[in-house]
């Protein structure tokens, strides 16, 4: 027994999960020393971008990675999945929770530490990344749940009466979004009689779209659709996020919304076709009135949080666009538009922490003049606010040139004006952020500047960097995004990894014995 | 028996639906609770009923029965319920503290939320947030 040593490199699939369910539970356990959970989190989380990493660099170099938990062979057990596209996603969580995890250290009050803040940030990350590895649909709802229950917690941690109010209604539509995905997953399992994504990829072309499947299909659509936000399923967004503390509000903008984008992208490109059914139409004009909700909502805020809450629904609009799009360069572009996004989005909101620090208002009409007194702020608050409206040089520029040049390719004009117009009116809302808060006299005249902590500084500046990064060297990010799609179109090394026992060549096997056993029942 | 089945589930979920559409918080709650049990239900059918013996395989032998009960559903089941009982009850407190907050559960007197920084709200007096 002693000589079988746990290879750790085996792991290499579970670490992004192991280490901040590790971590949340030790500083669960170190609940009255709120230092030491400051000094574990920020561990874990240099950790977890190591292990990120080192995960979407074997992805890149050595394909599709698998683990099967207990050593059950595939389809009994639950599998771990890393393709590109989930190692992609991992590696920019890990980013984002490092950055989001600095900035906490200067905005997180000990009061928030003392609710629980710690061990509900680690929880919400291992959350989101069990939701990107995991190979198991059941699997997939529990992640939800465990990201839905941490985020909840996050949402009311000041406990006052527009948090209350806000996560009543995110919990109620949230809530209602997972029902609907257990339902999908239940009709799934009546229809095939298996859970595991690779094994339901094998079985799933070959049988015909019966009721059961089309309403597992559509349900999946709407519960996903929920939890990204889309049109007209996006009102919790805009009615809890202005209300959290923003580092945590940084966090949900920048990953809550992408695991609904990521799972719709997941299943509609292993599991279901987009062809047929109306589905890629449905798609479509889901994703052109969420760009055009999201933007108009946004055009007449003035509170920085609640435009930028509108906005994180617009974009998600760009992201469905490739999916409703469904050629491989559309797929290739809304994966690079993910990536950009998640960066992006959180470092506006990290912004909108600073801005509010600077300006002691998030209100744009009571800020101002702070181009004079916090230079610095301005030049970073252009790089991301420019490259969301999607100015070149910066990374929004190709995410949306990616996007609408698929579109323009299938002939979807009406697609690609839609976007173009919701880019201007972005461009819009950015200046306005710019021209309020940066550019007009202040309102309020201060003796002295208030100073903003270099803890918000270092990790704004460094989610710029990386958007000056994939702006500028766009080529590896660009190519990257199509191996991630080749791998979303055609799942034969997914599959392979996952089931290697089971290979294409014997269609006899596993799935027979088990729909012979769905019959006997 | 199928059909007797399917027409419960139909049931459950029409009732949790039904509470849905109420402005009452708690309501929701309840019609959320109806809903999840429903999708349980509906997981457990999907495993096919019928007249089954316990997953167990006897000593001696090493295959299930052929009459054997589909354990998966079962585990499935067991899972959602307790996913289902724990957000339920985090839902039941959430509702409770923002009765105490707000004196309401009325959604559409529950406007604390929509009037933190809007549009519209009175330009007098600082912002309050919580950033």
């Amino acid at each position: 027994m002693v000589d079988r040593v746990v290879d750790f490199s085996a792991l290499l699939v579970v670490w992004p999960v192991l280490i901040p369910i590790l971590a949340a539970a030790v500083t669960a356990c170190l609940w009255a020393w709120p230092t030491a959970q400051r000094a574990v989190g920020i561990a874990s989380l240099v950790l977890l971008l190591g292990a990120s990493l080192v995960l979407v660099w074997t992805v890149a170099s050595e394909g599709v990675v698998a683990k099967q938990f207990g050593n059950w062979a595939a389809p009994f057990g639950i599998s771990f999945v890393a393709d590109p596209l989930s190692a992609a996603m991992v590696a920019i969580s890990g980013l984002l929770a490092f950055a989001v995890g600095i900035f906490a250290l200067a905005d997180i009050r000990p009061r928030q530490e003392r609710a629980g803040f710690h061990p509900l940030f680690l929880g919400l990350i291992a959350g989101v990344n069990g939701a990107f590895l995991t190979g198991d649909i059941f699997n997939l709802y529990v992640w939800f749940e465990v990201m839905l229950i941490a985020t909840l917690g996050l949402l009311v941690i000041n406990r006052g009466k527009a948090q209350l109010d806000g996560a009543l209604k995110y919990a109620v539509l949230n809530l209602f979004g997972t029902i609907l995905f257990l339902i999908a997953v239940a009709l799934l399992y009546g229809a095939t009689g298996t859970l595991n994504m690779a094994h339901l990829a094998r079985i799933l072309p070959g049988m015909e779209m019966s009721p059961g499947l089309t309403a597992s299909a559509l349900l999946f659509l709407a519960a996903f659709g929920i939890k990204a936000g889309v049109f007209p399923l996006f009102f919790w967004l805009p009615a809890s996020y202005h209300t959290a503390p923003i580092a945590i509000a940084a966090i949900f903008a920048g990953l809550l919304t992408k695991v609904g984008v990521y799972a719709a992208f997941r299943v509609f490109t292993l599991l279901f076709e987009m062809e047929g059914g109306f589905m890629r139409e449905i798609v479509a004009v889901v994703a052109a009135l969420t760009m055009i909700t999201g933007v108009l909502g946004a055009a007449i805020q003035w509170n920085v949080r609640r435009i930028l809450s509108f906005h994180i629904i617009s974009q998600i609009g760009y992201m469905l666009m490739g999916l409703a799009i469904a050629t491989p360069v559309a797929i290739a572009g809304a994966v690079f538009y993910i990536i950009h996004h998640i960066i992006v989005k959180a470092n506006l909101f990290l912004l909108a922490g600073a801005i509010h620090r600077a300006a002691g208002t998030d209100d744009l009409r009571k800020a101002g003049g702070l181009l004079k007194s916090h230079p610095w702020l301005a030049v970073l608050f252009l790089i991301p606010a420019l490259s969301l409206a999607g100015l070149p040089p910066l990374s929004g520029f190709w995410a949306k040139f990616l996007v609408i040049d698929a579109s323009l390719r299938v002939e979807a004009w009406w697609l690609a004006a839609v976007a173009l117009v919701v880019g201007a009116l972005t461009l819009f809302s950015m200046s306005k952020i710019w021209m309020e808060a940066f550019w007009k006299k202040p309102v309020l005249v201060r003796a002295t500047p208030r100073t903003v902590p270099a803890a918000f500084l270092i990790p704004i500046a460094l989610l710029g960097a990386v958007t000056l990064g994939i702006g500028l060297f766009a080529d590896p990010f660009i190519e990257y995004a199509r191996v991630a799609t080749a791998a979303l179109v055609d799942p034969a090394q997914y599959i392979a990894e996952v089931l290697p026992t089971l290979q294409p060549a014997s269609p006899t096997g596993l799935a027979e014995i088990i729909e012979n056993k769905g019959a006997v029942q | 028996m199928t059909l007797v089945y399917a027409l419960t589930i139909a049931a459950y979920m029409g009732c949790g639906l039904y509470m849905m559409l109420s402005r009452h918080a708690v309501r929701m709650i309840l019609g959320l609770a109806l809903l999840t049990n429903g999708a349980i239900f509906l997981i457990f059918f999907a495993g096919r009923m019928g007249a089954t013996s316990p997953p167990v395989i006897p000593r001696g032998i090493d295959a299930l029965a052929a009459d054997a009960a589909n354990a998966l559903p079962q585990a499935l089941a067991l899972t959602a319920i307790v996913i289902g009982f724990a957000l339920t009850a985090f839902a039941a407190v959430l509702a409770l503290q923002t009765y105490r907050a707000l004196g309401t559960l009325d959604v559409r007197e529950m406007r604390a939320a929509e009037s933190l920084g809007a549009p519209d709200a009175p330009s007098s007096g600082r912002v309050k947030s919580d950033g």
